[in-house]
Order: C-alpha cells, then structure tokens, then sequence
C-alpha cells in the first residue's frame, strides 16, 4: 500500500523563515491581513507593535490608516468607530491601558463589531509591574469578546491572521483578542514561517466583506454599516423590553465560536501544515494521563517539554493547553479530563477572595461527571515570576503526592512564592 | 417598499415627511445652501425625524433640524450619551434619518476619528462610492466640557476632518441638572444648589470654544438655534473646512433652566442681547470675527443689555434677584463685560 505524505497548499520551503519577537510577529500578520484602521495608545511590552506598524505605515507598505490616539480609551473607541463604518480595525494593548478601554471592550462586542485587538498580557496594577501574567486577560472575560492564546512566536503570527477570519465570519461577528505573554513572547526572538502575502489575502477573502441585516424601514436586507445609502442606528437606548434579549443574542453568537475556531484551525493546516490541536484545545498525552496539567499562553511551552521528558520515563502525565479561554470548551474539557485521576490547574492572575478564574472554569466543566478528578489550582508567574522547569518537577512531585493520599488540603498553592 | 433617493425636494403633496435621507452609491453634487424659511419649512426634511421624546421647548433638535438643513450631502453622525441621544433611539425607535452611532459619553470625538479615518482609508482603496462623506458630532456640555474633552482635544490635535457641535443646555441634564464644567457662575442646579451660604455655582464657566481656538484648528464658532442663519452657515463652513472644526451652540433647557416651555428662543436672544453669550467665528488666518447680533452690537453698543435681561426670565438665577444678592449681580455683569471686551479687542471685524 502506498503510504500519502499529507502536504499543505504553501509548502514550508514557499514560507519565508523569519526571526523575529512576538510584537513584531503581530505587526507583520497585521500588515498582511489588509488592516484598513489601526487606532493604538503605546503601552511596555506592547510598544512594539504601534513602532513597527507606524513604519509600515509611514514608508507606505500598508494602506491603513494610523490613528495615533491620546489614550487606550480612544484607542478602542476609534476603532468601534472604524469598525461600525466598515473597516477592518486593529489595535493593540496591555494591562493598564486594557483597564482604562474596558468600557469600550463590552461595547465593542455588543455592537457585534469584529475587532481584533493584541493583548500582549502584563500584570494590572498596584504595584506597578511591566511583566506578564494574565490579570489584563482575566478582566475581560466577561466582555463578550473571542480571547485566544498563543504560546510561541509562531503561534502568534498564525493566530493574529487566524483572528480576523473568525472575527468577521458571519457566523460570529464579534471581537477577537489574541493573548501573547508580554517579554515572554513579546519581546523574545525566535524563528518562525511567514506566508506570502498574497496568500493571506486570499485566506481571508481580501478586503473585509460585511454581512446583511434585515430591519423594518427596509424592504431588502442591508449591509450592517454606517452607510448613507442605507442609514442605520448604531448603539440605541435598550431598556428592560430588549436590553435581555440582546444579551442573550450575543451568547448565541459566542455558541457559533468553536466550531468557527475548529474549521479555521484545519483550514490553516491545510494551507500552512501547522494547527494548534483542534483549535479550542490542545491536549498532550492525557489519553493515559493520571496527572493532567491545564495552562494557557507561554507556560504551556515549558510545561509541556517536563511532561514530555516524564512521559518518555513511562510517567502517566498530560498537558491540556487551553487556546481559547473565551468562549470557554466546558464540554471539550469535561470530555478530554473525564479518565484523570488529579487535575493541576495553572492561574496566572490572583482574585483575591476567590479561586482563579482558570481554576472555577475548570471546576464548573468536572461538575456534571460521574467520577471527577481531584483538583487543584496552582497560581504562579504573577508579575512575570518565571517558571522554569526546575519548578514545574517540584510541581509535579507534590501532585503526585496528592494523588497517592487521594486528597488535597490546599485548594489553592503559590508557585514559587516566597513564604 | 421602494427607497426614496436625494434630491428629493419638494415633496410631493400627501408624502409622509418622515423618509430617510438616501444619498444612492455614485451621488455626486453639494446640497445647496437655503435660507428661504418658507422653503426650508416645506421642502427640506430634517435629519432628526418626528416622534422623539426630548421634551418639550427643548432647543437640542433645534440644533440637530437646523444642522442638517446645512449639509453638503452623505454624512455619519457620531453622538455622546446624553439627553439628545436617549431621547432619540429608544430601541426598537430611532429619529435619526441618517446613518448613526453612539458608543459611550465620553469618546464621541475618538468615534468619529475612528469614522473619518475608514472614510479615508475606503477612498485611498476606490471603495467608497462617493466624492466625500462629512463626519457631524452631537454632545453636549458634559461630553465635551468635562468627561468628553480628552478624546475632543486629541482628535482635534490629529486633525480629523470632524465637524464637533456641543450642545450646550449648561448642566448634566441628562441625569438631572448637576452642575457641569459649561455652567455659568451663580446658577443653581442639583449638585450647586442656591443654598443659604453658597449661592450656586461659585466657579466660572470654562471658556470652552476659547480652548478650541488655541488647539489651532480650521474652525471655531459660537452659535445659537435662535440665530438660525448664522448658525447654518457656520455648521456649512464648519463642513467646508479640511481638519477639525468646532461649534460651540448654545441649547436652552427649560426643565433645568426654570422656565416656561415656549420662551426658549427668547432667552438664546437674550443670551446673545446681553453679551452673555456672543456669537463669533474664528479661523487661523483671520482670529476672531463676530457675527450677527454681536457684531451689531459691537458697531452699536446701546444694543446691550444688562445681564438682568437675561437671567431675569430663569429659575436658576431667581436668587441673583433677591435683594441680598445685589453684590452677586454686580459680579455676575462685571465678568460678562470683561470677557465681551477681552472678545473686542480680540475681534478683527470689531470697531476700533
């Protein structure tokens, strides 16, 4: 029988293999993807970006238009404008400059706008910190908005230009945050595949295309735009006779993610060779696993090379990296953790007063099974506290400890701490 | 149903005056200027439509009615949250016959950045199918004064090609008259009440169009509803310019000003009679030049009014009146002189 070697539409010797850091990897997909509007505030560690795309800009490689606002709240706010009149808009932030736009962040995906927006994730302040962890992340869950994360540079280039295409598949219309881990990713050079141009273009249908909405005024459905020829309201008052049943709208919306997320990941492994498990999640070795650990962003990458080193000892132990944390796979999770025995999950980000929001995530999906896992949640790297493997084994060592007393004392540990 | 196009004028008898303005992909041409009224009343549909529930004798789609008989053709318009926009798009409803959006109070400005910006970019790529279309912000004193200015300073610092019309009712009325960075000092509202020690309001108001003057930018005005022509050819001249322009329009809120509901014209008379409120414009390469009322009066000074005249028809300054407060007035009038003089010497059209 003769074996068929899979090979993908661009093969890798017709992708351009590039060095560069996460920021830049962001502003090259960015300058690929026909970015109409970028509207950016500077912001460590995501400056990067706004400086690359400003050359991109000025030496007249990109027609976009640059808004170099005054704040992040403007930053967002150009864009939800840039957006609702038909633009493909980009922006890029971290942090601080995430808290002051917020309130636009919840607009942003109520009006349905597909926005792409680059998180690269640092620590929120008091006390001040320029290094990653994912409070920033963790402070828009709720907005409404698609948030991915990446763990390596070259994941961060595929998943920016992925990003647009969810975003604006009709299907979904909504926000996409991509998370990177601020210097982590960021600011650390590695080698990665860039597409040809042309090619990104085609991936994403060219120019951003708008989808059709039917209201009373109109006998046709009309596009869904700031559009003299067929004017709209954008952003109306909606009291308590609509106002639930629009929010409920934006959760089916989110419903129609995963699938979206999926399709595109195997779109993109056709076309490139490359794809992050299913999209959604992207389980290693938790087949057999006793032990599974759950991570998301740059950590994933370490993690993964210390479960790899003790599964090659015969070590029943599993790494489950969630790409998307919003919407967040409940089912997917419950499915792929159902045959663990311990449960280890990584919090980058501290709610004092509760669990970490990865932690309560997970232990929602567990809730419906027969027999669930133990669990446990981990809190580390806050303030861009590495992790090195070293801590990973010490980790590891002390969960497998809970698994043979088959209990836990402490829900909640601080990895690598200071006591 | 069939869509109705541009220019539709006039319209035909037993037509509903309430279609939406429908500028067809490929419009070309500039609606003319008209200040015939009775043309105007018959033949131009406003761009603010019938059926919105600000209140009665308010003077904000005064504003709005009268901007829009000053349109040049296709345009968006941004709003800040304010009283003209949750009075004008309670959902499933809306007034407005043109394209429109509002996102939040205080970003109306980085908005229509946002818009303007597309504008061009749709251009520069052969995707917008038409010559131009011009950008309109509506926001009152809070969403420009106060909560509004950072956004408003830095569109106006990038040059967006943005027209910025405040309106100004001189209080948050919105959520009940609180006292704003636009009040005028003495005036009594919720959160700077006439009180038995503090009279109202004990700051000044910020000279806000004054402010805007010193960002440089193409155009600044000063305007009110109740000089209708001078205002539509400011909103025209703020629309002509290439860059940011900027009116500052004066709006009568009875509920928060205290009176009756069919004399808000008379008061942005009075407001402009007493140098209260002055109506000039303003460009780089000219300065201050006043305009209508002002610059009669200017020419000849017996035309001004004492302060008296204007606050003596409003409940917000009932307390000025009161014997006691003599002393108050005589300030109140001593810092409307200054700053009239101040806008003399400034003016390049004022006699010397």
């Amino acid at each position: 029988m003769e074996k068929t070697v899979f090979k993908p539409k661009i093969p890798i010797e017709k992708q351009v293999l590039t060095t560069a850091n996460g920021d830049e990897a962001v502003a090259y997909a960015v300058k690929q993807s026909y970015v109409d509007v970028v509207a950016a505030y500077p912001i460590t560690p995501q400056t990067i970006i706004v400086e690359k795309y400003s050359e991109f800009v000025n030496d007249g490689l990109v027609h976009t238009e640059f808004i170099p606002v005054e704040s992040e709240h403007s930053a967002m706010s150009a864009c939800v404008g840039a957006s609702a009149a038909g633009a493909r808009a980009f922006t890029a932030t971290s942090s601080q400059g995430l808290a002051l736009m917020v309130e636009i962040v919840y607009i942003a995906s109520a009006l349905r706008l597909p926005i792409v927006m680059a998180v690269v994730n640092r620590a929120l302040s008091a006390p001040i910190n320029i290094h990653n962890d994912h409070s920033d992340a963790y402070l828009m869950r709720d907005s409404g908005w698609i948030q991915l994360f990446v763990e390596n540079v070259q994941e961060t280039y595929d998943t920016t230009i992925q990003a647009f295409k969810i975003a604006e598949d009709p299907r979904v219309q909504l926000p996409v945050a991509v998370n990177l881990d601020g210097f982590f990713l960021s600011h650390t050079l590695e080698n990665f595949y860039m597409l040809p141009d042309d090619t990104v273009y085609e991936f994403l249908g060219g120019p951003r295309k708008l989808v059709n909405v039917k209201v009373d005024y109109f006998s046709e459905e009309v596009p869904l735009v700031l559009n003299p020829a067929r004017p709209l309201t954008f952003g109306s008052l909606d009291l308590y006779d609509y106002y639930f049943e629009h929010k409920v709208q934006q959760v089916e919306a989110m419903k129609n993610v995963p699938p979206v997320v999926r399709e595109i990941n195997e779109e993109w492994y056709k076309l490139t060779g490359r794809r992050y498990g299913d999209g959604v999640v992207d389980a290693y070795g938790v087949e057999d696993a006793d032990i599974v650990i759950v991570a998301m962003g740059s950590g994933a990458g370490t993690i993964r090379s210390v479960v790899k080193k003790l599964r090659e000892k015969g070590e029943k132990i599993g790494l489950l990296k969630i790409r998307m944390f919003r919407p967040f796979p409940y089912s997917d999770i419950a499915e792929i953790l159902s045959g663990a025995k311990i449960v280890a999950v990584m919090d980058k980000a501290i709610g004092p007063g509760s669990f970490g929001a990865l932690y309560e995530d997970i232990a929602a999906s567990l809730y419906d099974l027969d027999e669930r896992p133990l669990l446990l949640d981990y809190i580390y790297g806050l303030g861009g506290r590495d992790l090195p493997p070293s801590l990973v084994y010490r980790m590891i060592e002390e969960v497998k400890k809970d698994l043979e007393s088959k209990s836990v004392e402490r829900k909640i540990r601080y990895l690598g701490v200071r006591e | 149903m069939t869509v109705q196009t541009l220019p539709e004028f006039p319209v035909k008898k037993g037509e509903p005056a309430y279609k939406v303005w429908i500028f067809e992909p490929g419009w070309k041409g500039e609606i003319p200027l008209n200040f015939n009224l009775r043309q105007l009343a018959e033949q131009k549909r406003p761009v603010l439509l019938p059926g919105h529930r600000l209140c009665a004798g308010c003077a904000a789609p005064l504003v709005v009615k009268l901007a829009s008989f000053a349109l040049r053709g296709p345009t968006i318009f941004v709003n800040a949250t304010g009283c003209l926009e949750v009075a004008t798009t309670i959902f499933p409803y809306t007034s407005w016959a043109a394209p429109w959006i509002h996102v939040a109070f205080e970003n109306a400005a980085a908005v229509a950045g946002g818009v303007e910006s597309t504008i061009k970019a749709l251009k520069k790529t052969g995707r917008l199918p038409y010559d131009h279309v011009d950008v309109i912000v509506f926001a009152g004193d809070g969403g420009t004064f106060d909560i509004g200015f950072q956004a408003l300073s830095g569109m106006a610092e990038r040059g967006h090609d943005v027209l910025y019309i405040l309106y100004d009712n001189e209080a948050y009325m919105n959520t009940g008259i609180q006292r704003s960075g636009g009040t005028p000092q003495f005036a009594s509202t919720t959160t700077s009440p006439a009180g038995e020690v503090i009279p109202g309001k004990t700051q000044a108001k910020k000279p806000i169009a004054d402010i805007m003057v010193a960002h440089r930018i193409p155009y600044v005005a000063t305007a009110t509803p109740a000089h209708w022509m001078d205002f539509m050819k400011k909103v025209r001249r703020g629309l002509e310019v290439n860059g940011p322009a900027f009116i500052h329009a004066l709006s009568d809120c009875n509920r928060g000003w205290r009176h009756e509901t069919d004399i808000s014209v008379e008061i942005m008379r009075r407001a402009v009679d007493t140098c209260y409120f002055p109506l000039w414009e303003w460009i780089p390469e000219q300065g201050y030049m006043l305009t209508d009322r002002s610059l009669a009066i200017a020419r000849n000074p017996a035309l001004k009014q004492p302060i008296e005249k204007y606050i003596e028809v409003q409940g917000r300054f009932r307390h000025l009146l009161k014997p006691e407060n003599k002393e108050l007035l005589k300030q109140f009038q001593e810092y409307v002189d200054k700053v009239w003089e101040d806008l003399l010497r400034r003016a390049s059209n004022a006699p010397k």
